[in-house]
Order: C-alpha cells, then sequence, then structure tokens
C-alpha cells in the first residue's frame, strides 16, 4: 500500500531530519520500523550508506545495543515507534535512566494527529507519551515540521556531553 | 552435565586483556571472583539484554573480541537478538550461554522448555558462523582455544549445573564504580 507523507499544514521533510541526524555525528540508525517515519525517513536511510542502519527484532534491543556503541564512542540513534517506547520501559529505565547513558530516541507517534499537540491528541497511547517521560525525568522534544529541525542537533549534543538519554518525537509523516 | 564455575575457569585461561566479556547474573557472580577485570562489562540492565549489549560493543569496538556468558533464561527473554547479530554477523562477537534450565538468580524456578529448548538450533538456524555445544569439562577445554581463533559470530551452549551457594551483592553488578572502571579502561589505547 502506497503510504503518502501528511498534507495538512506545513510540511516535514525526511530529507532535512537526515542531515540532522548525519550533522549530530550519528554513526548508526538501529530500528524497528515505524508507520509514521516508514516511508519519509527509514526507506531513504536504508538506501544510504550512513549512517549504518541495524535493523532490529524488539526495540530493546536497541537499547542495549545503542548502549554498548555509547561506551565506544560511537553515537547512534534508536529509531522507533511509541509503541515500541512504551514496551521498552523497563530496558529505558534502567539502561538509559539508572545508568545514565546517552540513549537517544526518535519516536514516531503512531496515529497522531497532524498539527496537534501530542497531549491533546484523541488517541490514548498518544496523550500518555509526554507524562511518561516526565515521569521518568527523560527530555523530549516534539518535531512536528521543518521549523522544528533545529532542535534535533541541541538534543543529541546534550545528551552525550551530559550523558543522559533524549527523545525526540516525531509527530507527522515525513515527506 | 559440567559445573560452571569450571567451565569459567577453563574460559579464563584464554581470555586476555583486550578482551570484553559480558556476564549475566548468576554467571556474573562466578566470573567476577574467578577474573576480576575492568573489562567485565557487568551493567546491562535486565530482561536478557547482554547479547544486545555485546553487539553494540562488538561493531562499535572491532579490534576486540567480546565474549557473552549468557544465561539461558536470560536468551529467553530475547531470543531476537539472535537473529539481530546473525544477520550482522560481528566477526568478534562471542556468545556463549550457561544452560542450567533455571531462572537460578530468581529462586530457581525452571525455565520453559526445559531440556527440550535447542539454544544451539536457534543460533544455527539465525545465521551464527559457528555453533558448538558441551557437556563434558575435558572437550570444553580441549577446544575452547580453537574455538576463540574462530571468525564470529560464534555461539557455544554450555550444559552446566549451579556452581554452588553465592554471595549476590548486585553493587558489584550494577555499581556506578563498575561502569567507569570499564569506560575509562575501554579507552585506554582508543
Amino acid at each position: 500500500m502506497q503510504v503518502s507523507a501528511s498534507t495538512e499544514g506545513p510540511a516535514l521533510h525526511g530529507g532535512s531530519i537526515i542531515r540532522e541526524i548525519t550533522a549530530s555525528g550519528i554513526e548508526f540508525v538501529v530500528s524497528v520500523p515505524d508507520i509514521t517515519t516508514s516511508e519519509g525517513l527509514l526507506r531513504p536511510l536504508a538506501q544510504a550508506s550512513a549512517p549504518k542502519l541495524i535493523r532490529i527484532c524488539k526495540e530493546d534491543e536497541g537499547v542495549g545495543i545503542c548502549a554498548g556503541l555509547a561506551y565506544t564512542g560511537k553515537r547512534a540513534l534508536l529509531l522507533i515507534q511509541q509503541t515500541g517506547m512504551l514496551d521498552s520501559i523497563n530496558a529505558i529505565r534502567g539502561v538509559a535512566v539508572e545508568y545514565a547513558l546517552p540513549i537517544c530516541m526518535m519516536v514516531g507517534l503512531l496515529e497522531k494527529e497532524p498539527g496537534v499537540p501530542p497531549r491533546q491528541s484523541k488517541r490514548y497511547g498518544v496523550r500518555i507519551v509526554e507524562p511518561i517521560l516526565d515521569a521518568m525525568g527523560i527530555p523530549y522534544h516534539e518535531i512536528e515540521t521543518d521549523a522544528d529541525l533545529g532542535k534535533i542537533k541541541p538534543a543529541i549534543a546534550e545528551a552525550y556531553a551530559a550523558s543522559h538519554p533524549t527523545v525526540l518525537l516525531i509527530g507527522r509523516r515525513p515527506a | 552435565m559440567m559445573k560452571r564455575d569450571e567451565c569459567l575457569k577453563a574460559l579464563a585461561r584464554h581470555v586476555t586483556d583486550a578482551d570484553i566479556v559480558l556476564p549475566v547474573y548468576s554467571t556474573a557472580f562466578d566470573w567476577i571472583d574467578i577474573r576480576p577485570h575492568p573489562l567485565n562489562y557487568l551493567s546491562h540492565g535486565a530482561m536478557g539484554l547482554a547479547s544486545s549489549h555485546g553487539l553494540g560493543l562488538a561493531l562499535g569496538r572491532p579490534d576486540r573480541r567480546v565474549i557473552v556468558l549468557d544465561g539461558d533464561g536470560s536468551l529467553l527473554m530475547n531470543l531476537g537478538s539472535l537473529v539481530t547479530i546473525g544477520e550482522i554477523a560481528p566477526k568478534n562477537l562471542f556468545h556463549f550461554v550457561c544452560e542450567n534450565g533455571t531462572y537460578e538468580a530468581n529462586g530457581g524456578h525452571p525455565i520453559p522448555g526445559r531440556g527440550t529448548v535447542d539454544f544451539a538450533g536457534f543460533a544455527r538456524s539465525a545465521g551464527y558462523r559457528a555453533v558448538h555445544e558441551f557437556s563434558d569439562l575435558k572437550i570444553f577445554e580441549q577446544r575452547i582455544g580453537a574455538l576463540l581463533a574462530e571468525p564470529g559470530p560464534v555461539f557455544v551452549d554450555l550444559k552446566v549445573v549451579p556452581s554452588g551457594p553465592q554471595e549476590r551483592d548486585y553493587s558489584r553488578l550494577h555499581g556506578p564504580h563498575v561502569r567507569k572502571a570499564f569506560r575509562e579502561a575501554l579507552a585506554v589505547g582508543r
């Protein structure tokens, strides 16, 4: 089935996200496919020579892989859906938060309405994401349009500088 | 069946100062007494993630051997990692599982499929380059050196029984000083 980018409101471009990821020094993208970012972000990443794409079976695996890479000085981004993030809460709690590791997550918000803040979504599975991250003490950043792209590089830089996790919430399908 | 600590002592004789070793739970408490070393990676959280941490380390440091000492209960929680490792196929990753048929660290209850589940078969079908099984200590001692010289990913199923009573001070695995020591040791010579 052909899946198109959202045409409601301002656009978000996957190529621009990839440029920000690359400019942040990310060498590995570790991913379980997410329908929000599937076409506009994951597919072009899969065709690129860098960063290297690691396909995993389940999201908590990715937390471990990113942790191991972090100790070696290699930067990684875990590209997943919020359902996978929720499934991986214990790994994020233990490895990212309690061990204070720079686990950087880019999380597609399944079924979030474009232009609607996550907390105001009609979808329960979207509304709870930011309060859960607040409860865990994990910083997060909403990436809704190209105007938000400037948040990506500083968020990743801060995560590695201070050795803590960060989450970039993708609020619409990138073109 | 082999006693786990005797297997680990045999393995330790072939582990070098450059190797990274990730032992889990009961195996970890045996290992850190047998071979204390700052490149023991002991803080991998829970729920079977050691093999995934090991894959990250193997990718980030292809110049070093990465040796995961998994448990059977732990591996059952993260079976997908076998497939991921099989696909990425890092040549420097050696994945041992100490199969004792129990969740030893959580009361010794049997794992699902105890005695029938085929860990070596899982690894073989997941794409590991080499798969070995040992239940005789003398044969393991004879072959461990050559096995660690093979290109990975290599999977080794060790049929073991527990070593005996352990004093489990989890701060020895999860304490911040453990991670600090590992980070500093790995950074040397980078």
